[in-house]
């Protein structure tokens, strides 16, 4: 301990008894160097360590995997749901029946975001059915809790989720529920709607999820 | 070697090797100040275990995980299989893989113990507030590594553990918290490319950065030397030679009753691997017998018993960027218990019985929250977890508050320490 302690003493007390001279030090010019210096390592730290960083974002095979996909939907009868999936997530298409889109406007007041004002739609389905296309929801499968696949529950109310269920998604995971327009109910835990990924229509029989309608519509 | 220098050469050669170490390797040097001559209290009782099964449990983990990369594949197409045939095909696999998943386990079992033995004696206060946060910072460390190293197996609830946690992240506001996840996943889901990182940090990152936060913890523990159940400073007396007088040398004393307290918990330890390494589905989870699918949540996820109280805390807040907030908080307030804890008493044996009560009631909580955590949210359990997050986080500032001006019973000059030899002889 005794060594080191003889050896520590220098730098604590600089021109006590040490060495070097500091007679004539430009102390100015050593700080602007010492900053200069500081300034140069950073950037060659940021710069090494961009490609490291940026190595652990998608790849472009990952990029690519997330490219668009096409839906056929002719052959969707009403009230069924086909899932697809979309960058590795389910993407569900719901032909919803008349009935079915008439519970959509019944009570309002139990949603928490009725009328989509949050961000979790593309804007030509910030409407009342959350879709291009009234009859055809077209959402992404998983809730906005915590990243769980909802179940599709169309039936009006079941033993297990109450008189007052008029058909929707029930997510297992945590008991949040959302209504056929994957709008949230007040009360659970996830935070908003199902999100709606952007797609269009190619015709009437076939949808593109991944890709944005264009201006025309 | 000829057979008539060779006796004399014997006991030379050890002393010139040794020699020969020292003078260019501190080797006798960092035993004497680690091991032989560092002098602990004698009056440690059964608390003081943990910190040495601790580094057992590290050894076990260390060791079994090497071998388990042997045989393990992590690619998203071939890691459950690859489990499945270090279970059935590779020779002792099974025991192998059985000692790591129940290591993991056994490691949280121990260190919240010794956590626990930290808060009873109060061995984070002056000058041991660092070697708390060494230790907090081994506990961060810790629950990073259990929780990639529980994707690994790619099982149902490997898969959608990973998937909630790492949504976590997507609370951060501002746009923030999607380019994290994304990030931090590597694709748009939970995939092979996020197996494959987890691995890596699994296997080499945290470890590493586990291992020198121990060796951290161990210096600073050696530097201001081992707390005891009393909270007396033994360094405050000492002998004409600079020796605690209350200081016994850490070997052989400490080592042999480690050794039996080693022993004691290997034999636990293995009658679960070899008699419950599943635990009921508590260790490993019965989800995680199925495959991976990331198109199918399970009925009911749940993270590994270990996570559950900062689970429930998190379950407890109804809004989401809240609950993380509760969560990653919960944790955060352990870090300041140096500073929230005014009270110059140490040991919970000679503190006033409000702090005992209120350890108590902290540490039933905590255990209840567990417990929440593992269990589905019903309604009644929601509301037991919100009165439980209230109770944790209402811990603190009673603490800080009411250890201001603390009285309790008197201290003693030396610690107390009752002999097994003849009874009533003053040591």
């Amino acid at each position: 301990m005794s060594a080191t302690s003889d050896a520590a003493s220098g730098p604590q007390d600089p021109g006590k008894e040490s060495s070097v001279s500091t007679a004539g030090l430009d102390v100015k010019r050593r700080r602007t160097l010492v900053r200069g210096m500081a300034a140069v390592g950073g950037l060659g730290v940021a710069a090494v360590a961009w490609p490291f960083v940026t190595s652990m974002s998608p790849s472009a095979r990952a990029r690519a995997a997330g490219a668009p996909v096409e839906a056929s939907i002719g052959k969707l009868e009403a009230g069924q749901l086909l899932t697809v999936e979309w960058r590795g997530k389910p993407v569900w298409i719901v032909n919803r029946t008349e009935q079915q889109l008439g519970t959509l406007s019944v009570d309002a007041s139990r949603l928490s975001d009725p009328d989509s004002t949050q961000p979790m739609q593309p804007e030509y389905a910030a409407n009342e059915y959350r879709s291009i296309k009234p009859e055809y929801l077209v959402v992404v499968g998983i809730c906005t809790h915590l990243g769980c696949s909802p179940t599709y529950r169309p039936e009006v109310a079941p033993a297990d989720l109450g008189a007052d269920w008029e058909g929707g998604f029930f997510c297992p995971c945590h008991g949040s529920k959302f209504d056929l327009a994957g709008r949230v109910y007040a009360g659970v835990p996830a935070p908003t709607n199902l999100e709606v990924p952007p797609y269009r229509y190619v015709d009437d029989g076939l949808i593109v999820v991944g890709e944005d309608q264009g201006a025309a519509a | 070697m000829s057979a008539n220098v060779s006796p004399d050469n014997a006991v030379g050669k050890k002393n010139g090797l040794l020699a020969w170490v020292d003078e260019r390797f501190p080797l006798s040097k960092l035993l004497e100040e680690h091991v032989t001559q560092y002098y602990a209290p004698k009056n440690f009782n059964l608390w003081y275990v943990f910190g040495v099964l601790a580094m057992v449990t590290l050894v076990i983990q260390i060791v079994t995980g090497i071998f388990l990369t042997m045989n393990y594949k992590p690619d998203g197409a071939k890691a459950f299989a690859s489990v499945e045939y270090i279970m059935r095909d590779v020779n002792f696999g099974w025991l192998i893989r059985y000692m790591h998943s129940t290591g993991a386990s056994a490691f949280f079992v121990v260190v919240y113990l010794h956590m626990f033995r930290a808060l009873m004696y109060g061995s984070y206060k002056k000058p041991r507030e660092l070697l708390w946060v060494f230790g907090m910072l081994i506990y961060v460390a810790l629950m990073a590594e259990a929780f990639m190293g529980y994707l690994l197996p790619w099982g149902q609830m490997s898969y959608w553990g990973a998937q909630v946690i790492i949504s976590l992240f997507g609370a951060i506001p501002f746009g923030i918290g999607d380019a994290v996840t994304l990030w931090l996943k590597g694709d748009y889901i939970v995939s092979d490319a996020t197996l494959n990182r987890f691995f890596a940090l699994h296997v080499i990152a945290v470890p590493l950065v586990l291992i020198g936060l121990v060796a951290g913890h161990i210096m600073a523990l050696h530097e201001v030397g081992s707390n005891n159940p009393d909270g007396i400073e033994i360094k405050k007396n000492k002998n004409s030679a600079g020796i605690p007088k209350d200081g016994i040398p850490f070997h052989p004393y400490y080592t042999v009753k480690d050794l039996v307290a080693i022993v004691i918990f290997l034999i636990v330890f293995f009658a679960v691997v070899f008699f419950a390494p599943e635990m009921g589905g508590y260790f490993l989870e019965h989800a995680n017998f199925i495959p991976a699918d990331p198109l199918k949540t399970p009925e009911h996820i749940a993270p590994v018993w270990y996570f559950t109280p900062f689970y429930a805390i998190l379950r407890a807040v109804p809004d989401k960027l809240g609950g993380v907030m509760a969560m990653g908080g919960a944790i955060v307030v352990l870090f300041l218990l140096p500073w929230l804890d005014r009270s110059p008493i140490r040991s919970i044996r000679y503190r006033a019985n409000w702090y005992k009560i209120m350890l108590f009631v902290f540490a039933a909580n905590f255990l209840m929250l567990g417990y929440l955590g593992i269990k589905p949210a019903t309604d009644l359990y929601t509301l037991m977890s919100r009165i439980g997050t209230l109770i944790y986080f209402g811990y603190f500032p009673l603490l800080f508050i009411l250890s201001k001006n603390e009285v309790g019973k008197p201290l003693p000059d030396r610690v107390t320490y009752h002999g097994h030899g003849r009874a009533g002889e003053a040591s």
